[in-house]
C-alpha cells in the first residue's frame, strides 16, 4: 500500500486504534498491525500508549516491535516493492531481477531511494515459488517477473 | 441461459494477471450479450496454465491456459462462452491433462473444482462428512481413527497426529486451543496457501474435528501476513460457517462449542516453529521455548493446546469421513496416506501434485515436473525449505518418504521441492542458507545466532580461496556445533543445506581457477 493512503498520526487517533484491539488476548501483534495499516508505521509514540493500555512496560512493547521483520519504525517510500529473495525464487532468476533493480533504483535492497519513491525490500517467499520471481508491489501480488517485466513495472507503475 | 466461467482468485493466478482477465471477461460478455456468472475458484494447481480460465458446458468444463486480458475478445469471438475449441488457447478438460489424472487428491479433493466460499458447494463435494461422524464419535474414538490412519505431521518433524491428540484429550483442563500453523515459511511451500484460499471450509472442519475430539472450545489460526489472500478467504469461510451453524456454541447441533480466530504473522520465519507461534500468539517476540513442557502439556496461554499445520488438520475430514483404512492404503512403510508434493523453482510443471508417498525424486523432477522450464540441465534439488539438503542428480533414486529421506542425509518437510538448473553456484546457496539463518534466527542460542554469522564469513573465505582447507574445516566444526547446540531445527538444520552443497558440489567452493576476480 502506497504511504499516501494512509491517515495522519495524532495521539488521540492512536489510542483509539490501540483501544479498538486491546480487549483481545495476546494483542500485541493485532495492536501494532492496525496502527501500521492505518498510518504506515511504528512511531517511537506509540510505544508508551501501548505499554500503557497492555500494562506492559515500554522495553517489552518495544521488544516485540523490534522483533518482527514486518513492523516499520519509519516512513515507508510512496511506493513500496518487496521481491522474493528465497530459494525457488532464485532457481527462477531472482539474483538477477534483484540486480536489475538494485542498479536501476540506485539503492541496495532494503533501501529507499533518496526522493521518496520507492521502498525495495526483500521478502522470503510469497507461495509463488512455481511462478517466480514473485514480489508485492504496494501489496499486489507479480509473479513472471523476469528483468523486462520489471524494468517495466518500475517505468510504469512505480514512477 | 447463464454461463459459468471460472477463472482462479488463487493469488499465484492473480500474480499473472487473472484479475484483468475477469475485466476483459465481463466487458465481452457484456458485449456480446451473453449472461455470465464469473466463479473465482481455487487453482487447480498447475501453475504454468494460469491464468486458467474454465467455461462450464453440457459436457462438463473446459479450460483456456495462460490467457491474458488481451486475448480475451479473440477468444470469445472464436466461441469461449460456448466452450468451443479451435483457438490454441485451448486446451479441453484440464483434468484430463496428464499431470492431473497421475494424482490422488484426497486433501486437494476439490482445490481449483468448487466455488471456495460456497458453503454448498463444499457440503455437495462431501463436505463436513466428517465433522458429522466425529460429533457421534467419542473423542477415543476419533483418536483411534486418525492413530489407524497412520497421519503424521505435514508441518515438517512428522510426528503422529494422533498421538498429539490424544495428549490434549487426556490432559483435563478448563480451557484447551487448537492451534493451526499457517505460517508456511518453507520456500518453495504452498500446499497450505492454496488450501486456504481454495477450500477453506476444509481446515475449518479439520480444526474442528480436533476440537471436538479434545474438547478444546478456541482454535487460532496464525496465517503468515505474506499470505493476505489466504487471510481474506479464511476470515470470510469462517464467518459462513459461523452463521450456519458450524462454529459457535453448538458445532453442526451438538454439544460441541468451538470458534476459530484469524491471527497475522508479522515476516518471522521462525514463528513457524511450533513454540515460538504460540509465544508469538500471546503478543510476544516469537522466540522458542525450551520442551518440556509439551504444547500438549501446557501450550498457549499454558493450557494444553494441539498445534498442527493445516494439511495434517486438512486430512482430517477425509479420514473420519472416508475412514482411517481408506486413507492408511496409499503409502509405504510408516509414511502413510498422501502428501501434496509442491514442485517449484525451474520446472516445466511446477505446482501442487498430490500423490502416495513412495515416488521417486527423479520422476518427480524429470517426469511429473518436466524437466526445467528454462531448458538448462537440473543440477541441484533441494528439498524440504531452507532447512532441507541439497540432491544430486545421483540420489534421484531416492522415494518420497520420511524414513528414505532421513536415511539420506535430507528430509522431505512440508513437502517442497525446488529444482536449480546448471547455472547454480552450490557455494552461493550454502552462504544462502547461513545467512537466512543469521537474518532469522531468534537469537535465544549461541550456537544459531553467532554461527550461522560466521558460517556466511567462512562460505566467503573458503569461495576467495583464503586458508581454504582451514576454512573448510571450520565450516564443518560449525555445521557440527550448530547441529548439536541448538535449542531448535533452525540453527540445528542449517547445516543440511550447508553441507549437502559442499559434499554433493565440491566443485563450487572457490578452486582458486575458478573466478579470478574473486581471488584474494
Ligand atoms: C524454524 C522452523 C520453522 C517451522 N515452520 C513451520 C511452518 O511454517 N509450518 C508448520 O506447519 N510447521 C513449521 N515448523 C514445524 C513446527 O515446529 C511443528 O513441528 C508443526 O507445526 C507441528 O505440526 P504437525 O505435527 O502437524 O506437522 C517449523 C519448525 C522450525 C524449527
Ligand atoms: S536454534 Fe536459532 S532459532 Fe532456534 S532457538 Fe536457537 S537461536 Fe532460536
Ligand atoms: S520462493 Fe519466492 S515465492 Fe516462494
Amino acid at each position: 500500500m502506497s504511504a499516501s493512503r494512509h491517515q495522519d498520526w495524532d495521539a488521540a487517533a492512536s489510542g483509539e486504534v490501540i483501544a479498538a484491539h486491546a480487549g483481545q488476548q495476546g494483542a500485541l501483534l493485532p495492536i501494532l498491525h492496525a496502527l501500521q495499516a492505518r498510518f504506515g508505521w511504528i512511531r517511537d509514540e506509540d510505544v508508551p500508549l501501548i505499554a500503557q493500555v497492555l500494562n506492559l512496560s515500554r522495553a517489552e512493547v518495544h521488544g516485540v516491535l523490534t522483533f518482527y521483520h514486518d513492523f516499520r519504525r519509519s516512513p515507508p517510500g510512496r511506493h513500496v516493492l518487496k521481491l522474493c529473495q528465497a530459494e525457488a525464487c532464485q532457481a527462477r532468476g531472482s539474483r538477477d531481477v534483484t540486480a536489475h533493480a538494485e542498479q536501476k533504483l540506485g539503492v541496495a535492497i532494503g533501501e529507499t531511494t533518496a526522493d521518496g519513491r520507492v521502498s525495495f525490500e526483500p521478502i522470503y517467499c510469497l507461495g509463488l515459488c512455481a511462478s517466480g520471481p514473485a514480489a508485492l508491489v504496494d501489496g499486489v501480488p507479480v509473479a513472471r517477473l523476469g528483468v523486462e517485466a520489471m524494468d517495466r513495472l518500475l517505468d510504469g507503475a512505480l514512477t | 441461459m447463464t454461463v459459468r466461467v471460472f477463472v482462479p482468485g488463487d493469488m499465484a493466478a492473480v500474480a499473472v494477471g487473472a484479475g484483468a482477465v475477469v475485466d476483459a471477461l465481463r466487458a465481452a460478455a457484456a458485449a456480446s450479450g451473453v449472461p455470465i456468472e464469473i466463479v473465482r475458484n481455487g487453482s487447480r494447481g498447475l501453475f504454468g496454465l494460469e491464468p486458467l480460465v474454465e467455461v462450464l458446458t453440457a459436457a462438463g468444463r473446459v479450460g483456456y491456459a495462460a490467457v491474458t486480458a488481451a486475448d480475451v475478445p479473440a477468444l470469445a469471438a472464436s466461441g469461449l462462452f460456448e466452450g468451443k475449441g479451435g483457438h490454441p488457447k485451448f486446451i479441453g478438460d484440464p483434468k484430463a491433462l496428464p499431470f492431473f489424472q497421475r494424482q490422488t487428491r484426497l486433501t486437494f479433493a476439490r482445490c481449483g473444482v468448487t466455488d471456495p466460499q460456497s458453503l454448498d458447494d463444499y457440503r455437495r463435494h462431501g463436505g463436513y462428512r466428517g465433522l458429522e461422524r466425529a460429533v457421534a464419535m467419542t473423542g477415543e474414538a476419533i483418536v483411534d481413527a486418525i492413530k489407524l490412519s497412520g497421519l503424521r505431521g505435514r508441518g515438517g518433524a512428522g510426528f503422529p497426529t494422533g498421538i498429539k491428540w490424544d495428549t490434549v484429550r487426556l490432559t483435563p483442563a478448563a480451557q484447551k486451543y487448537i492451534v493451526c500453523n499457517a505460517d508456511e515459511g518453507d520456500s518453495g511451500t504452498f500446499a497450505d496457501r492454496m488450501v486456504m484460499e481454495g477450500d477453506p471450509f476444509l481446515l475449518i472442519e479439520g480444526m474442528t474435528i480436533a476440537g471436538v475430539c479434545t474438547g478444546a472450545t478456541k482454535g487460532y489460526l496464525y496465517v503468515r501476513s505474506e499470505y493476505p489472500f489466504a487471510v481474506t478467504a479464511m476470515q470470510r469461510a469462517i464467518e459462513t460457517a459461523r452463521r450456519a451453524g458450524l462454529l459457535g456454541a453448538a458445532v453442526a447441533g451438538s454439544s460441541h462449542a468451538f470458534d476459530i480466530e484469524v491471527r497475522v504473522g508479522a515476516g518471522a520465519y521462525v514463528c513457524g516453529e511450533e513454540t515460538a507461534l504460540l509465544e508469538s500468539l500471546e503478543g510476544k517476540r516469537g522466540q522458542v521455548r525450551a520442551k518440556p513442557p509439551l504444547p500438549a502439556h501446557a501450550g498457549l496461554f499454558g493450557k494444553p493446546t494441539v498445534i498442527n499445520n493445516v494439511l495434517s488438520l486438512a486430512a482430517a475430514p477425509f479420514i473420519l469421513g472416508e475412514g482411517a483404512q481408506a486413507y492408511r492404503d496409499f503409502g509405504v512403510g510408516r509414511s502413510r496416506g498422501t502428501m501434496p508434493i509442491q514442485l517449484a523453482g525451474d520446472l516445466r510443471n511446477g505446482g501442487l501434485f498430490e500423490t502416495p508417498f513412495g515416488v521417486t525424486l527423479g520422476d518427480l523432477i524429470d517426469d511429473i515436473g518436466g524437466g526445467s522450464i528454462s531448458g538448462a540441465p537440473i543440477r541441484a534439488v533441494q528439498v524440504g525449505g531452507p532447512l532441507g539438503a541439497y540432491f544430486p542428480p545421483s540420489l534421484f533414486d531416492t522415494p518420497f518418504d520420511y524414513e528414505a529421506f532421513a536415511a539420506r542425509g535430507g528430509l522431505i518437510g512440508h513437502g517442497g521441492v525446488v529444482a536449480f538448473n546448471d547455472s547454480v553456484d552450490m557455494a552461493a546457496q550454502a552462504r544462502f542458507a547461513m545467512e537466512f539463518c543469521a537474518i532469522e534466527s531468534c537469537g535465544k542460542c549461541t550456537p544459531c545466532r553467532i554461527g550461522a554469522v560466521r558460517g556466511v564469513e567462512t562460505v566467503d573465505k573458503i569461495v576467495r580461496g583464503e586458508d581454504r582447507s582451514a576454512n573448510l574445516t571450520v565450516l564443518e566444526d560449525l555445521c557440527e556445533t550448530m547441529k548439536f547446540g541448538s535449542l531448535c531445527a533452525l540453527g540445528g538444520f542449517t547445516p543440511y543445506p550447508v553441507m549437502s552443497a559442499l559434499t554433493h558440489f565440491p566443485e563450487d567452493f572457490g578452486a582458486p581457477s575458478r573466478a579470478p576476480e574473486a581471488v584474494v
